[in-house]
């Protein structure tokens, strides 16, 4: 702490600007907005880049496009997973730091030179990775699993990126230490504060398992280690590969509460409650390497079945939390509101022509339903046997990365368009239907993976008729038909994220000056009716009738689906 | 609100509704049927995977899979000159994944089991079981050893699901079960 107090004071002497946000009377560093326009802008950049890639391989794997050949396909595939999993991702948390800390609480940032300095690292390693994979000896999956082997400035690049966002993640801590020293707010940080804090101390100890395995492996690879064991390398690379995961999951859930906080003047149910679910997510999530490992030698049941559920599913309990506590705060605010009627006119009546609401609210679902419940099947011990390095693996993932976290990033964007670049959004109209595109395109292929999995489709794979094996095997028909419906939901999702890249940079560049007598939406974290409701805390709170039913589906649908896959597991051959 | 400090200074004392502890004390004993679910079905379950694995080098693992080939060969997959093993039931049978193949073909019987010796001479591989489904990594340097007991007959696929280099979608193997109608006891 004493480090980062000190760097925080030695640029104290910096002249700080600051200009009053005419739609909250917050007053923003314009250090700060400058260093988060410039990580969204990157992010987005590397989205459209990885995005397209995605697409190349959605096409691909369409049993009748057949797109790219194999040797570009394996090529483009390393390329999509580095470019949106890491950097469009990694980016744009850098940016959902740098405001979660500096503008919410009404904060200077803290050393702004460092905080470009960790962007430009992050540009270099990013630019590098890029580069070594489109030159082509590269061709090792996100993964790189040893012994396969990339040029050495694919690793290097990884490191340097990780570096960069390391410092972003000290950014954010010493503007933490210096809004506390200044006294910028009263009493404890916000809830999305709190939970962008658990992202940033997540993302610390990822990014220190990711440096334990690619310095070694950068090492190995320009000659200077012999060898680099396969099994240990995967038990700590999945430290970072899917802790990394375990940020954006923090990170999107955050963004939930400041959206539905910002959009519907939505409180926290109880912000008791809500802390003790993120606060579950530090101390367990880091045991999800585990789900990289279920089905590989030299590793005993034991450590399997306590990693793979985070001891007990303490983590999972955090989730569920979220998600009874997320909708269930929309309810009270809509309530309020005066949308009293039956079970379910709060959500028929909320603001679904706002993207930002409408993404946010798409992100909750399809994250709970698709990703999360598919999530803890596909980690049981035993059941993992029937899913391993299937295309249901991806399924999930992009029910979580891409239908939660991706999904939840653009909602927001349509926040921080006006509020941050302060301009208005051009093409409403566009921006209205995308996160419904871009959604429905990303559960489909989440939904078409996951069952194409099921019916043994391998993941990361050129073709799936095997033509060119000597032995060939034949998968059957409905194999055949889930990739090309993945492949036409893949189109959806593509067009989906081509109007959200169109929309942002036609808006940042051109967008209309905001004019805050007249914003395109209301924000009612300004209004003086949201500033009335209620009084603080769940004690007291209106009934929640929708939510008790939407978890309630919920829950019913997890035991279900849980148990069936149990079924089908107790079908296979035994073994033992 | 979530973007502003929480309007009680002592928010950690608020009293909780009880919707939410409702929802909570359920989901958390859910997670901890959940991680029962998976100790007992190692008690009851029929599918459990082995623990049983062991160093080994790439060279050594393949001596042994050769000799095993030699040992009980009993002819050639069509024209590509893999052998295909026939060996006594309940032996032990090894597969050896590499670039691009999956060696040797195995003809198993029906009902029997057989402990199966599974690692790569080069990359890592994956070895997916088609169309049972069931998947497992394959490392170098390890040998898993596992039992199974083919319990229908048919010709199974054997399709390698880890990205293994440019040939990746040509490496295929496949495990062969006969129904004999006399079943021979293991010896």
């Amino acid at each position: 702490m004493t480090t980062i107090e000190a760097a925080g004071r030695a640029v104290a002497a910096r002249n700080v600007e600051f200009r009053t946000c005419p739609f909250t009377g917050l007053k923003v560093d314009l250090a700060a907005q400058r260093l988060i326009y410039a990580n969204a802008v990157a992010a987005v950049i590397f989205l459209a880049v990885g995005g397209l890639f995605g697409f190349l391989v959605a096409l691909t794997r369409w049993p009748a496009v057949h797109l790219l050949p194999a040797e570009w396909f394996y090529l483009v595939l390393t390329g999509h997973g580095a470019n949106v999993l890491l950097f469009w991702i990694i980016f744009f948390e850098i940016a959902v730091l740098y405001f979660a800390s500096a503008v919410l609480l009404n904060s200077r940032l803290a050393a702004p030179k460092f905080a470009w300095l960790g962007f430009i690292l992050m540009v270099v390693g990013a630019v590098m990775t890029n580069v070594a994979v489109f030159q082509g000896d590269s061709t090792v999956m996100f993964t790189s699993y040893p012994p396969m082997k990339a040029a050495w400035h694919f690793y290097l690049g990884l490191i340097l990126f990780a570096v960069g966002a390391l410092v972003g993640c000290a950014i954010f801590f010493a503007t933490l230490v210096i809004a506390k020293d200044e006294g910028t707010y009263q009493g404890s940080i916000p809830l999305v504060t709190f939970g962008a804090l658990t992202a940033a101390i997540i993302a610390v100890f990822t990014i220190a398992a990711g440096a334990i395995i690619l310095v070694p492996t950068f090492l190995w690879s320009v000659g200077l280690i012999s060898h680099i064991d396969p099994l240990m390398y995967k038990v700590v690379w999945w430290a970072m590969g899917h802790s990394s995961q375990q940020i954006n999951v923090s990170a999107h859930v955050a963004i939930w509460y400041a959206i539905a906080a910002i959009v519907i003047g939505a409180q926290p149910l109880s912000e008791k409650v809500s802390r003790t679910a993120f606060f579950l997510y530090i101390l367990f999530l880091q045991l999800a390497s585990a789900h990289h490992l279920l089905v590989e030698p030299g590793i005993s049941s034991e450590w399997k079945i306590f990693n793979t559920s985070y001891a007990m599913y303490l983590a999972v309990l955090g989730s569920m939390i979220h998600g009874l506590t997320v909708p269930g705060a929309i309810e009270a605010a809509q309530r309020r509101n005066g949308f009293t009627k039956g079970a379910f006119e709060w959500l028929r009546k909320a603001p679904w022509g706002n993207p930002a609401f409408s993404g946010m609210f798409l992100s909750l679902v399809m994250f709970g339903f698709i990703g999360g419940i598919s999530g803890v099947v596909l980690g049981t011990e035993q059941i993992n046997i029937l899913m391993h390095n299937t295309i249901y693996v991806p399924g999930h993932f992009h029910g979580t990365v891409v239908a939660g976290t991706t999904l939840a990033f653009m909602a927001v964007t349509y926040l921080v368009v006006p509020l941050i670049f302060q301009r208005q959004i051009v093409f409403p109209g566009l921006a209205k239907i995308q996160p419904y595109l871009f959604g429905i395109g990303a559960a489909g292929i989440s939904l078409f993976m996951m069952g194409a999995g099921t019916l043994g489709v391998p993941r990361r794979h050129w073709d799936l008729t095997l033509a060119e094996a000597p032995i060939p095997y034949e998968f059957s028909a409905g194999a055949f038909l889930m990739m090309g419906l993945n492949g036409l939901f893949a189109t959806l999702a593509a067009l989906g994220g081509i109007i959200y890249v169109v929309v942002v940079v036609a808006s940042v560049f051109f967008g209309k000056k905001v004019d805050s007598t007249k914003p395109v939406w209301q924000f009612p974290v300004t209004s003086t009716a949201a500033a009335n409701v209620g009084k603080y805390g769940s004690h007291g709170t209106v009934k929640l009738p929708g939510t008790i039913i939407l978890v309630a589906v919920f829950f019913v649908a997890f035991m279900l689906y849980y148990y069936v896959n149990w079924k089908y597991l107790s079908a296979v051959w035994p073994l033992r | 609100m979530a973007v502003t400090p929480p309007a009680q200074r002592i928010w950690w004392k608020e009293p909780v509704e009880r919707v939410e502890l409702v929802w909570t004390a359920l989901a958390f004993l859910w997670g901890v049927a959940m991680f029962a679910t998976m100790i007992i079905w190692h008690i009851v379950g029929q599918q459990n995977l082995a623990n049983e694995a062991y160093r080994i080098q790439p060279e050594r693992f393949m001596e042994r899979t050769e000799a095993f080939v030699e040992k009980y060969k009993v002819g050639e997959q069509g024209d590509t000159g893999v052998p295909v093993v026939r060996p006594p039931a309940g032996s032990d049978v090894y597969m050896l994944g590499r670039l691009w193949e999956w060696w040797p073909v195995l003809e198993l019987e029906k009902g029997q089991s057989y402990r199966l010796h599974l690692s790569s001479v080069d990359w890592q591989h994956g070895f997916s079981l088609q169309p049972v489904n069931i998947n497992i990594q394959v490392h170098p340097g390890y040998e898993h050893v596992l039992t199974i007991t083919p319990d229908q007959a048919g010709e199974y696929g054997i399709v390698c699901n880890e990205f293994c280099g440019i040939g990746h979608h040509t490496m295929a193997g496949k495990i062969i079960v006969v129904d004999r109608n006399t079943p021979k006891r293991g010896q």
